[in-house]
C-alpha cells in the first residue's frame, strides 16, 4: 500500500479517518459493482459527508492527477463504478438526506446518496412520487440513477431519468462548483442538463438533485395477457400503440423467464404461453376502464389466448413482482447470468428475438428474455457458469453478437445500462472515429486532464483498433490510419 | 446535400468566414445580432422514416414544420411540446435549433425531452450521427439533447428524430376568474392532482386551462375545475404570439422561474404560462431590474423581442459555466463560424 500514502496523507488533511479506506479487507467490498466479472481493488476508498470534503477530495485528486471513480450504491450493471487500481473511488454513500419536498410545487431536493425507492416514500404523504422505476429502485441511488440516466417499466408514458430531473449541483474534477438546470424551466445557454445526465460519471461529480415529483394516479390496473408466440406478442404491443394508447408499462416476458421467475416469486403467470405482455393503465378511474376495455379488444385481436386483468393493487403489484424480480429469479436457476440492454425498433422484434434463439443453439448456451416493450429495450439473459472458462468466454462472444445486432437493425447497445467498461468494444461498432472523437472533445472541456472515471464508456481508436470491428461507413474503414490486428 | 453542406462549411472555416444557420427565418428575431453569410437549410427536405406504431419520425432539417405536424395529425399523432412556428415558413430543423416548447410544456415536456438523434455537420464538415430512432439510448454522451437550443452555434442539423404522443382523445378550455396571486396558486395545486391539465394561462384577471385526454377523464375534470368553456384557438394565440397581449411597443421579456414564484412587481403587462413557470411581460424596464427580480426569484429572464439587444438577450451565465460553454463551442465548431455571438458574446 506504499503508493497510496501520498494521497491518503493529503485526504487526511481535511478528512477524518473513517472516510479513508485504504486497507485491503476495507476496500474489498468496493472492487466491483453490479456487473461482477470485472473486479478491480480500489487503491483508496473516500466516503465524504459534505459537499466541502467532495470539493477538496476532487481539488487534491486534479492536482495530484489522480483518477478519481464516483460511485453510489455499486448496482450499476455495466462496470461504471469499477473501482481505478491507482486512484480513489469516491463513494456518495453518505449522501443520504431528503432535503426538501416542496409539494406545491412538485419538486424533491435530495442527496445522491438517497436510493429511488426513498424519493416516492418520502413524497407519498403529499399524494405524490418519483416517476422512474429502475427494478432495483430499493438498492440503487438517485446519484447512480443521474450518472446512468436509469429507465424503469414506466418510462414510456414517463421518461426516463432525464425527463423526471429538473437540476443538479455539483464540482467538476477541479473542484470548481457547477449548477445545471433548476426549478425554472429552461437554463440558459446550452442544455448541459442533458449532457450530464447519462454521462456515467465522467463529466463532474453530483452532490444535489432536484428531482421532479408527480401527482400519483388515483388508480391503476394492468393486464397479463398471454400468446402462444413471441411476434404475435411483438405485433400486439405496436397494435396498442397504434391505437392511440401510450400504457402506463409495457412488459414482455418469454416462456423460458416466467418459469424461472414463477418458481422464484409465484406471480401467478401462465407457464405455457410463449410470452406474457404486461400492459398497465393508469390515471383516473373512469379513463383506466375505458383504456383496460379498449387494450383488451385489442390484445385478444392479436391472438391473445388468456388475460387477467388486476382486481385490487395487490393483484397488481403481484403480477409486477415477477418482472421486477426477474434478474434475481435468474440468478437462482443459474450460476451466473449475463444481462444485456440493446434497444430495438420495435417492429425488428422478431427477427432480433430469431436471431437470439440462433445463437443459443450456436454457442450451447441458454437464454431467456424480458423486454420492455413499449420502448423496444431486450434484456436476454445469457446463463452461464463463470468457473467455466470457456463458458464465460462463449457468453462474451454470444452478448457481443446480440449487441451488434441491435445496432444493425437501427438500435443500440444500451438502453437504460450504460456503457461502463462492459459495453466499451461495441461503441466502436455503433460510432465511427469522428463521433468517438467528438466524445472525447465533450469529456476534455470538463475535464481537461481526463481523471473523472477513466477507461469507461468512450473508447479510444487504438481500442477499437485492437478489437477489430469497426463500423464500416460508406466502403471505408472508420480510421484507416491505425494498424489492425 | 449533406455533403454540399459540408463544403460549404469547411470552405468557410477554411477562410475563417461566419455562416448563419437558416431554416424559413422566422426566428431570425430570437437572440442576439444575426451574423455571417446565409446557409439555407431549406433545400434538405423531407421525411426520412415515419412509423406510427413506433411513435418517432426523423425528418431532414428542411422540413416544413406545419407540412411535418399536419402528416402527423393524419396519423392521429402529434409533437407533444406543441411548437411554435412563428410564421408559415418555419422548419423542423430551426424548430429544434431555437429550442422553444409551446403551452403543453408543463405536463408533456420541453422539446429536447423528445430528441431521439440527430444528424449534424460539425465545423469541420463532418457528417455525425448522434442517438438514434428508439426511446432508450445512453451510449455516448446525449449529444443531440445538447443541440436542442444550441441556435446554430454548435452544428447544422441535418435531421433529427424526434418522439411523439398521440393526440389526445377529447379536449376542451375553461375559464375562470382569478387575481394573479390566486391563479398561480391554482395552477399550481392543480398540477400536484392527478388531473389531465395540459395548458394553464393567466391574463388580466382570467385563467385559462386545457384539459386533455380520454373523454371520460376530461369531462370529469371540467366538473371538477368549473368556469366557462373557450374557443380552443386561444392556445394558437399564446403559442404564436398573436394574441393581444404580444402587441405593442414594449420589449417583450420571457422570465423563467420557479412555478410557484409570486406576481412580479415589475411595472408592464404581464402573461403566465406553463402553470406559473413561465412569465411574459411586455415592460419597458431596464434589463438589469428585469434581470435581478429574475434572479431574486431563482430564475432567469430573456429578452424575447426587442429592438435594443445591446445587454444581450440571454442571461448571463456564472464563469464556470461560461468557460463550459466555450470549451464545447471549440470541440464543435473549432474555426467559430456558425452563427457567432447569436448566444453569448465570441471572445
Amino acid at each position: 500500500m506504499g503508493a497510496a500514502l501520498p494521497v491518503v496523507a493529503a485526504l487526511r488533511e481535511f478528512l477524518p479517518q473513517r472516510a479513508i479506506l485504504h486497507e485491503e479487507e476495507d476496500t474489498r467490498p468496493y472492487e466491483c459493482d453490479g456487473l461482477t466479472a470485472y473486479r478491480q481493488l480500489p487503491m483508496v476508498v473516500a466516503l465524504p459527508e459534505t459537499e466541502e470534503q467532495v470539493r477538496r477530495i476532487l481539488e487534491t485528486c486534479s492536482s495530484l492527477k489522480i483518477p478519481v471513480v464516483p460511485r453510489g450504491a455499486g448496482t450499476g450493471l455495466s462496470g461504471g463504478a469499477l473501482p481505478p487500481g491507482d486512484g480513489v473511488l469516491l463513494s456518495m454513500a453518505k449522501f443520504m438526506r431528503v432535503l426538501r419536498i416542496d409539494p406545491l410545487a412538485r419538486v424533491a431536493v435530495v442527496q445522491p446518496g438517497v436510493r429511488n425507492a426513498v424519493v416516492s416514500e418520502a413524497a407519498a404523504p403529499f399524494g405524490l412520487y418519483y416517476a422512474p422505476d429502475p427494478s432495483s429502485q430499493i438498492a440503487c441511488t438517485i446519484g447512480g440513477n443521474v450518472a446512468e440516466n436509469s429507465g424503469g417499466v414506466h418510462c414510456l408514458k414517463y421518461g426516463l431519468t432525464l425527463h423526471n430531473v429538473l437540476g443538479v449541483r455539483g464540482f467538476t474534477i477541479e473542484g470548481e462548483p457547477l449548477e445545471l438546470g433548476g426549478e425554472a424551466p429552461d437554463a440558459p445557454g446550452y442544455d448541459l442538463l442533458a449532457l450530464a445526465v447519462g454521462s456515467e460519471g465522467m463529466l463532474f461529480v453530483v452532490t444535489e438533485v432536484t428531482l421532479k415529483l408527480l401527482p400519483k394516479p388515483q388508480s391503476a390496473r394492468v393486464i397479463m395477457a398471454s400468446f402462444d408466440d413471441v411476434e404475435k406478442a411483438g405485433a400486439a404491443v405496436a397494435d396498442v400503440i397504434a391505437a392511440g394508447i401510450v400504457p402506463a408499462g409495457l412488459e414482455m416476458m418469454d416462456r423460458p423467464a416466467t418459469r424461472a421467475v414463477e418458481q422464484f416469486v409465484g406471480a401467478g403467470y401462465d407457464l405455457e404461453a410463449a410470452a406474457i405482455l404486461l400492459c398497465e393503465s393508469d390515471g383516473a378511474p373512469e379513463e383506466v376502464e375505458d383504456e383496460i376495455a379498449r387494450m383488451k379488444t385489442l390484445l385478444a385481436h392479436a391472438g391473445a389466448t388468456r388475460m387477467t386483468v388486476s382486481r385490487d393493487e395487490a393483484e397488481r403489484l403481484r403480477f409486477w413482482s415477477g418482472r421486477k424480480a426477474a434478474f434475481p429469479a435468474v440468478g437462482r436457476i443459474s450460476p451466473d447470468y449475463y444481462c444485456m440492454d440493446g434497444t430495438i425498433p420495435r417492429k425488428r422484434l422478431g427477427e432480433v428475438l430469431r436471431f437470439i434463439a440462433a445463437l443459443e443453439k450456436k454457442y450451447g448456451l441458454r437464454c431467456p428474455n424480458v423486454f420492455h416493450a413499449g420502448d423496444g429495450n431486450l434484456h436476454p439473459l445469457i446463463l452461464f457458469d463463470a468457473n467455466n472458462a470457456d463458458e464465460l468466454h462463449r457468453t462474451e462472444l454470444f452478448a457481443a453478437e446480440v449487441l451488434e445486432k441491435c445496432v444493425e437493425v437501427g438500435g443500440t447497445i444500451t438502453g437504460e445500462h450504460g456503457v461502463g467498461v462492459e459495453k466499451i468494444n461495441q461503441m466502436c461498432v455503433q460510432f465511427g472515429a469522428p463521433e468517438l472523437e467528438l466524445f472525447r472533445g465533450v469529456k476534455r472541456a470538463f475535464d481537461p486532464q481526463g481523471l473523472l472515471n477513466p477507461g469507461k464508456a468512450v473508447p479510444t481508436l487504438a481500442r477499437c483498433a485492437e478489437y477489430g470491428r469497426m463500423r464500416v461507413r460508406g466502403g471505408q474503414l472508420a480510421h484507416p490510419e491505425l494498424p489492425r490486428f | 446535400m449533406i455533403e454540399s453542406f459540408a463544403e460549404t462549411i469547411r470552405d468557410a472555416a477554411a477562410r475563417g468566414r461566419a455562416l448563419r444557420l437558416r431554416g424559413g427565418g422566422t426566428k431570425d428575431f430570437y437572440g442576439n445580432a444575426l451574423r455571417g453569410e446565409v446557409l439555407d437549410t431549406r433545400g434538405y427536405a423531407g421525411i426520412v422514416a415515419y412509423e406510427p406504431t413506433e411513435l418517432v419520425v426523423t425528418a431532414r432539417c428542411g422540413t416544413s414544420l406545419e407540412e411535418l405536424e399536419t402528416i402527423l395529425e393524419a396519423n392521429g399523432q402529434c409533437l407533444p411540446f406543441e411548437p411554435p412556428h412563428f410564421g408559415p415558413q418555419a422548419t423542423i430543423g430551426g424548430c429544434v435549433a431555437a429550442g422553444l416548447s409551446g403551452p403543453r410544456r408543463p405536463s408533456a415536456g420541453a422539446l429536447r425531452d423528445f430528441v431521439l438523434g440527430v444528424k449534424l455537420v460539425d465545423g469541420r464538415g463532418q457528417a455525425l450521427s448522434f442517438g438514434g430512432q428508439v426511446m432508450k439510448n445512453v451510449a455516448g454522451y446525449d449529444v443531440s439533447r445538447l443541440l436542442a437550443g444550441s441556435l446554430g452555434t454548435l452544428g447544422l442539423i441535418a435531421e433529427v428524430s424526434l418522439k411523439l404522443a398521440p393526440r389526445p382523445q377529447a379536449e376542451t378550455t375553461l375559464r375562470l376568474e382569478a387575481p394573479q396571486a390566486r391563479a398561480l396558486e391554482l395552477m399550481n395545486r392543480w398540477a400536484g392532482q392527478p388531473l389531465p391539465v395540459s395548458a394553464t394561462a393567466w391574463h388580466d384577471g382570467e385563467l385559462t386551462a386545457r384539459l386533455s385526454g380520454s373523454a371520460a377523464g376530461v369531462r370529469a375534470a371540467a366538473a371538477r375545475l368549473g368556469g366557462a368553456v373557450v374557443e380552443q384557438p386561444f392556445w394558437a394565440g399564446i403559442r404564436e404570439h398573436s394574441a393581444a397581449f404580444f402587441s405593442g411597443p414594449e420589449p417583450l421579456w420571457r422570465l423563467s422561474l420557479p412555478s410557484t414564484s409570486p406576481p412580479l412587481e415589475l411595472q408592464g403587462r404581464q402573461l403566465v404560462e406553463w402553470g406559473g413557470g413561465l412569465r411574459w411581460i411586455k415592460s419597458s424596464e431596464t434589463p438589469t431590474v428585469i434581470r435581478d427580480a429574475a434572479r431574486r426569484l431563482k430564475g432567469h429572464a430573456t429578452l424575447f423581442r426587442g429592438a435594443d439587444k445591446a445587454a444581450g438577450c440571454f442571461a448571463p451565465l456564472a464563469p464556470a459555466l461560461e468557460r463550459l460553454h466555450r470549451q464545447l463551442k471549440a470541440a464543435f465548431d473549432p474555426a467559430g463560424i456558425f452563427n457567432p455571438g447569436r448566444m453569448y458574446p465570441e471572445r
